[in-house]
C-alpha cells in the first residue's frame, strides 16, 4: 500500500487483487449466499479503498485500515436495507484478526508487529515460528538454555497477540 | 465486471501526499474561519480597546485558551478522519488548558470579596457569550464537516464531537477578539460552555452529518461503466 501511495501501479494492482479475494470472503461470511449483494459490496469497498487511499496512515496496519472500510460499507449496507447484522458489530474486529490473518499484507503487518518486540525475542520468534527450527536448535544457535528460549518465545507471542488485537493503533 | 475493476482502478492511480488528510481539514477549517471572522467584524466588531488589550495578560489567556482547544481538537480530527484510528489519545490534551484555566479561576474567586464573586463569573455578557460562540463556530464546523465527508471517519460520533470542539475553539477564538470580559472565572464558565455545546452538537449529529460523500465514488463508478461498454 505504501508503494501504491507513491504511485507504483504494479504493486497497487497486486494489492487490489488480493483485497478483492479477501473482501469476497469477508462479505460472503456475513451476508447469506446472496452473491449479487456480495459482488456489489466488494466493488463498493474496492472503490472506497481507491478514492480514500489518502486516509491511509503509512505507520498504520493495512489490514486494520482496509477492514475498517469494509466494515463501514457493511454497516451502511445494513442500514440502507433495514436489516440487522448477524454478527454483533462490537465483536467484529476480533473476528478479523482470527479469520483473515493470512496473505501478503498480513505478513507485512506481522513483520511490523514483530519490530515492536526486543531484538533478541524477535530473532527467536523468527527462528522458531517462521524458519521452523526446533527449540533446541534455536537455543544452541543463540547460546541460551532451552527453557529460557521457551519462556522468551511464549512472552513474545503474548505481546505480539496483544499488539495485533489492538490493531497497532498509533495514538 | 469486478474483474475489470482492479484494472481500471490501478490505471487511475496517482501518488498521494503524506499530508492529504491534514491539508483537506485545513482547507475546510480555514474557509470557515475566514467566514466566521467576517461575521464577527460585521455584526459584533472588534473590541474597541483592542490595541491596549493586546499583550495584556487576560486577553492573551483568552486567546491562548481557545486556540489550544482548536489546535488540540484539530490534531485529533486528523486521527479520527482515518478508518480504524481514534482521536482519543490526542483529545485528552484539552484537559491541560481546561485545568489550568479552572485553577486560575479558582484562585481569582478565592481572592475576591464575597460580593465581587458573582459579577466576576457573570461579567456583563454571560447570557449571550455561549450563544455567540456557538454561532461563530458554525462556519468552521461546516468546513470541517465538508472535509471529513471526503475523508474516511468510521467512528462518526467521536469524529462529530472532535470537529465540533475544533469548530467551537475557532469560534471562541474569534469571539474573544470582540468580547471585553476580563476575568478567568468568566472564561472558564462561559467560553468552555460555548465550546462544549459545539462539541455536543457535533456528537449528536455526527452520524448524520459525517456520512461519506459518495460523489467521489460515483465518479469512479462512471469511469468503470465507460470502461465496461
Amino acid at each position: 500500500m505504501i508503494a501504491s501511495l507513491d504511485g507504483d501501479a504494479v504493486a497497487y494492482r497486486a494489492l487490489l487483487d488480493t483485497m478483492q479475494t479477501r473482501l469476497r470472503i469477508f462479505f460472503g461470511k456475513r451476508l447469506s449466499r446472496d452473491t449479487a449483494e456480495v459482488d456489489d459490496l466488494v466493488q463498493e469497498t474496492l472503490i472506497a479503498i481507491h478514492t480514500r487511499r489518502g486516509t491511509f496512515d503509512r505507520s498504520q496496519m493495512f489490514t486494520a485500515w482496509s477492514y475498517a472500510i469494509a466494515r463501514h460499507k457493511l454497516v451502511d449496507h445494513f442500514r440502507r436495507s433495514g436489516r440487522k447484522p448477524t454478527v454483533p458489530l462490537d465483536d467484529a474486529p476480533s473476528l478479523f484478526v482470527e479469520d483473515e490473518s493470512a496473505g501478503v499484507e498480513a505478513r507485512y503487518d506481522i513483520e511490523k508487529a514483530l519490530e515492536s518486540l526486543p531484538p533478541a525475542t524477535q530473532a527467536l520468534i523468527r527462528d522458531i515460528k517462521l524458519r521452523e527450527l526446533s527449540n533446541a536448535e534455536a537455543a544452541q544457535a543463540r547460546g541460551m538454555s532451552e527453557t529460557a528460549v521457551k519462556v522468551a518465545v511464549h512472552r513474545g507471542l503474548k505481546k505480539l497477540g496483544s499488539y495485533l488485537r489492538s490493531g497497532g493503533d498509533v495514538k | 465486471m469486478t474483474g475489470d475493476i482492479v484494472a481500471v482502478l490501478s490505471a487511475d492511480l496517482a501518488p498521494v501526499s503524506h499530508w492529504y488528510v491534514a491539508r483537506r481539514l485545513f482547507i475546510g477549517a480555514g474557509t470557515g474561519i475566514i467566514l466566521s471572522a467576517t461575521l464577527m467584524l460585521v455584526f459584533f466588531g472588534l473590541r474597541p480597546d483592542i490595541h491596549h488589550a493586546m499583550g495584556a495578560g487576560m486577553f492573551m489567556t483568552k486567546q491562548a485558551y481557545t486556540l489550544a482547544f482548536a489546535i488540540i481538537a484539530g490534531l485529533a480530527a486528523e486521527r479520527v478522519a482515518r478508518p480504524a484510528t481514534s482521536g482519543r489519545g490526542r483529545i485528552a490534551w484539552v484537559f491541560v488548558p481546561l485545568l489550568l484555566v479552572t485553577a486560575v479561576a479558582t484562585v481569582q474567586l478565592a481572592r475576591a470579596t464575597p460580593h465581587g464573586r458573582i459579577p466576576m463569573v457573570m461579567g456583563e455578557s454571560a447570557s449571550v457569550c455561549p450563544w455567540r460562540i456557538l454561532l461563530l463556530a458554525i462556519p468552521p464546523l461546516a468546513g470541517l464537516v465538508w472535509a471529513m465527508r471526503g475523508l474516511a471517519p468510521t467512528r462518526l460520533r467521536e469524529a462529530g464531537a472532535v470537529v465540533g470542539l475544533a469548530g467551537g475553539g475557532a469560534g471562541a477564538f474569534i469571539y474573544a477578539l470582540h468580547c471585553t470580559e476580563n476575568t478567568a472565572p468568566f472564561l472558564a464558565a462561559w467560553y468552555t460552555l460555548g465550546m462544549g455545546a459545539s462539541a455536543f452538537f457535533g456528537w449528536l449529529f455526527g452520524p448524520v452529518l459525517l456520512r461519506w460523500d459518495g460523489s467521489y465514488e460515483q465518479e469512479t463508478k462512471q469511469r468503470l461503466f465507460m470502461a465496461d461498454s
